[in-house]
């Protein structure tokens, strides 16, 4: 399967959409840091990997499946939320690489600068979660067993 | 307090930029499979830790980094789960995200409790 970007998919995008995002992750950054401000680092450091916008992603990536059939005269309810489910497994083999990220950064930070070990961090997290993306196959698709049955005779 | 405001509008600001792109990044790829990596990018991560190193040293967000490892697992989970109910009982995405939220805060505390 290629891999492509669609840059007229941004216009696609509605303002109340780009709202809902920035708002979603803008509240959750408040969030984490008034809970690392009054109860510690360690809970607040929970929040960092809270999913923030996968509610809000999920819910558009069907809504816009819909669209898209709709406007060949389909009902696409479900195949959006079959799409909606796609977007759920890349998140999951996506948190491969945020953990990496996390532990990068926690093993890293006290021998190198923080500017260098965010950056590194950063790449950790692309490499695993797109190294993970490109091994979902090997790693999580079960081979299908063909069937013992003897074949009728004709 | 003044300067506690200026901090968690600078979060606010900073979050919602750096989510906002990654959003970006993920309705922009096909597959979906592929754009779905990008819901679960440290978006958060990267806009509070440059604030936090700057104002509480590196020591800090190192430890914020640890716990968030256990996020992170407790963020697979949840994943996992919305994944599983949406392909088997295709309910709403919107609704099955929201409701399977527990699973996230139930995961990540009780990881939370045991490695403190």
């Amino acid at each position: 399967m290629v891999i492509h970007a669609r840059f007229a998919a941004i216009k696609g995008i509605k303002p109340h959409e780009w709202l809902i995002r920035f708002v979603a992750g803008g509240a959750v950054c408040v969030i984490a840091g008034l809970i690392a401000n009054a109860y510690g680092p360690q809970l607040g450091g929970l929040f960092l990997a809270f999913p923030a916008i996968f509610p809000a992603g999920a819910s558009l990536v069907e809504a816009h499946e819909k669209q898209h059939k709709a406007r060949i005269g389909r009902d696409g309810t479900k195949r959006g939320r079959q799409i909606a489910a796609l977007d759920a497994f890349g998140a999951a083999m996506g948190c491969g690489g945020l953990i990496a990220f996390g532990l990068v950064f926690w093993l890293w930070s006290p021998h190198t600068s923080a500017a260098l070990v965010l950056l590194l961090a950063t790449l950790v997290w692309l490499t695993v979660a797109v190294g993970l993306w490109l091994l979902r196959k090997p790693l999580f698709h079960k081979p299908r067993h063909v069937s013992q049955r003897p074949r009728r005779r004709r | 307090m003044s300067h506690e405001i200026t901090e968690a509008l600078a979060r606010f600001l900073i979050g919602g930029t750096i989510v906002s792109f990654f959003a970006v990044l993920a309705e922009m790829f096909r597959p979906k499979s592929f754009a779905g990596l990008f819901g679960a990018a440290p978006s958060i991560a990267l806009a509070t830790l440059a604030i936090t190193i700057r104002e509480r040293g590196k020591s800090y967000a190192a430890i914020e980094t640890h716990f968030m490892i256990y996020g992170g697992i407790a963020f697979c989970c949840y994943a996992i789960a919305a994944c599983w109910i949406l392909r088997r009982y295709q309910p709403g995405a919107l609704k099955a995200a929201l409701a399977l939220l527990p699973i996230w805060f139930s995961v990540s505390f009780a990881l939370w409790s045991v490695a403190r």
